[in-house]
């Protein structure tokens, strides 16, 4: 019964890769040649302009990070909907205590979490938790984006490293995360840095793999031009390869952080000493049964958050890039 | 090797060039024993059958292939690998698509270490030139496939090269765009007086432009002629139908029609022509090349 509940716990805590698994499209070509080439051409009689991307280049970071916003406005509203439907189900569900196979009846309902979320965020011991798992993913990721995209570098870069690393990197791809937990808690010297390697492992390898994807989809035209230009093999690394490969690697930085999620609740659950995951298993243990529906959203809501950030990052680290489209 | 005087700068000297590739575990001569030379200054091009090795002798001179046998230098230094000395200006669009126009411009100087100022007076001087300056804070998504090509060239163009290096260059273009971008090409070539090698497929392209066409043949790729273009500078468009213009063009079209039958080897003979009229064969021919 337990094991149950801790699987189905598991599987509730997974919103984030969810949420990131389709990496952002890129936009069609044939849709951004087609908008208005009449707005600006009095010198060459064809020009071209892509849909998304009005301002030039020169426009201000404010008014980049303000376009991208904006953007996003009217998918928020029918996502409101959206929630506002899921809520209305659960309130129904809860209230006439539905049983139909599923049972709902010691679920807590909308009124009874949303009254214990207020008073938990009351609470300093709550945001201490919230603190700690974000803490985790901010170290786990970081560390697993730098590695990640190095490596991806020169994995992708050099048909020698390939051969070297590649295999090693294919062996360990398939273990999961969670799978890591027992030997990361032998590993490392305290619960802490294992779970942050726990959390390190989930991001890394869509990171490391979406890095080499993208370097060896460049186009090759681009490194030559570049070695023409007089690029040393440096410059080309961290000019060229780099920012020829930033589409890719946002996607698996969008991917990495969903995954890091889902190990790093699963992670604080099992070896858990605070943070989201460990406030939610704990919540069960403890009977707080609205506790636990905090501690859900509140590792959705996080976890949505910060894939948002990347997606928002990357427009404004990619600002030729007419749209990512997700939202179209 | 003699050692061009220090005046001359930008002179290309290919010798006895021969490269050899495999392919499906068989070697073949790509190129076999080619000599060239582009004195500084001058405007040449290499025309020929598709697959007869023009772009692998180019390639050889960027620094991108290495030759088999013989020898090739640049004001009498060999060839080491790519090198800003060299501008070369690629069939596709090679621009940094996440480099607005002007940074892509600087992007050799930058690689030069040159200041950003210096940097940007220079990049704004050439897009002036090229007429493209209005465009300088744009990404290259959001230029014509001309506009792209010319910021191409200027970029190539930024570090001062004594020679550029252009593997068909307006292959991509419609007919309109590229008869501008020859005329913008002569114009700043003249200005510039630097050493042209010209890959075309395109005779009419060939004459247009050059001082000097070589002819290849079919694999593997040889020198079949050189043909020396005498028509006055500056050139104009109008110039593509005076008589002298169109005997030219006779001559080296059917210098290339022998090769490209002979590239297409039995599967289409000459008499397999024969049945139609000239105008079919000539298409023939171009669908070829």
């Amino acid at each position: 019964m337990a094991n149950a509940m801790r699987i189905a716990a598991l599987d509730e805590t997974a919103p984030p890769s969810g949420e990131v698994d389709t990496p952002p499209a890129a936009a069609p070509v044939a849709t951004t040649l087609a908008a208005g080439g009449a707005t600006h051409a009095p010198v060459v009689p064809v020009m071209p302009r892509p849909s998304g991307m009005t301002q030039p280049a020169g426009a201000t970071t404010a008014a980049r990070w303000g376009a991208a916003l904006r953007r996003g406005l009217p998918g928020l509203l029918l996502g409101a909907l959206s929630i506002g439907l899921l809520i209305g189900f659960w309130h129904l569900a809860t209230t006439h205590r539905w049983v139909f196979y599923i049972r709902f009846t010691n679920v807590p309902g909308p009124v009874e979490v949303f009254t214990e979320a207020v008073h938990l965020f009351g609470d300093r011991g709550f945001g201490s938790h919230i603190l700690l798992s974000l803490r985790r993913i901010l170290l786990g990721f970081a560390v697993a984006t730098v590695l990640g995209v190095t490596l991806g570098l020169v994995i992708g870069r050099y048909k020698a490293m390939r051969s070297l690393l590649f295999p090693a990197m294919e062996v360990l791809r398939p273990i999961p995360a969670i799978a890591w937990v027992p030997i990361s808690i032998m590993l490392w010297p305290t619960t802490e840095t294992s779970i942050v390697f726990i959390t390190f492992i989930g991001a890394f390898f869509p990171i490391l793999l979406n890095t080499v994807h993208g370097v060896q989809s460049m186009d090759a035209v681009l490194v030559r031009a570049a070695r023409c230009l007089g690029a040393s093999e440096f410059a080309l690394m961290t000019q060229v390869v780099l920012r020829g490969a930033m589409p890719h690697i946002f996607t698996g930085l969008a991917v990495g952080m969903g995954v890091a999620w889902v190990s790093l609740i699963a992670a604080e659950m099992i070896s858990g000493q605070y943070g989201v995951g460990y406030f939610t298993w704990e919540a069960y243990s403890l009977i707080e049964y609205a506790n636990i529906v905090v501690g859900m959203v509140v590792i959705g809501v996080l976890g949505l958050a910060c894939s948002g950030a990347i997606r928002l990052l990357g427009r404004v680290l990619m600002p030729w890039q007419s749209g990512h489209g997700k939202e179209n | 090797m003699t050692t061009p005087p220090a005046t001359a700068a930008g002179h290309i000297d290919i010798r006895d060039v021969s490269v050899r590739f495999v392919q499906n575990g068989r070697p073949f001569d790509a190129v076999s024993s080619v000599s060239l030379d582009v004195k500084p200054g001058e405007f040449v091009s290499i025309v020929g059958p598709s697959g007869c090795g023009k772009s692998t002798l180019l390639n050889i001179v960027a620094g991108f292939l290495r030759a088999d046998a013989g020898r090739v230098t640049v004001d009498g230094q060999g060839i080491s690998g790519p090198g800003a000395d060299r501008g070369v200006v690629f069939q596709q669009y090679s621009l940094f698509p996440w480099l607005t126009v002007r940074q892509n411009v600087e992007f050799g100087l930058k690689m030069k270490g040159v200041g950003r100022m210096l940097r940007e007076a220079r990049a704004r001087t050439l897009l002036g030139l090229a007429g493209l300056l209005s465009f300088e804070n744009h990404y290259p998504d959001q230029l014509s496939g001309g506009m792209k090509q010319r910021v191409g060239i200027v970029r190539a163009l930024a570090t001062s090269p004594q020679v550029m290096l252009m593997d068909e260059p307006f292959g991509a273009l419609d007919a309109q765009t590229r008869v501008v971008m020859q005329e913008i090409l002569t114009n700043m070539w003249q200005q510039l007086k630097l050493s042209v090698l010209f890959i075309t497929h395109d005779i009419e392209e060939a004459i247009f432009l050059s001082d000097k066409v070589y002819v290849m043949t079919a694999r593997p790729g040889r020198i079949k002629a050189e043909i020396p273009i005498p028509l006055p500078r500056p050139r104009t468009p109008d110039m593509l139908s005076s008589p002298a213009f169109l005997s030219l063009h006779r001559q080296l079209r059917a210098l290339i029609r022998e090769e490209s039958l002979a590239a297409m080897g039995g599967e289409l003979k000459e008499g397999g022509l024969a049945g139609h009229d000239w105008h079919m064969g000539e298409q023939s021919v171009g669908a070829v090349l």
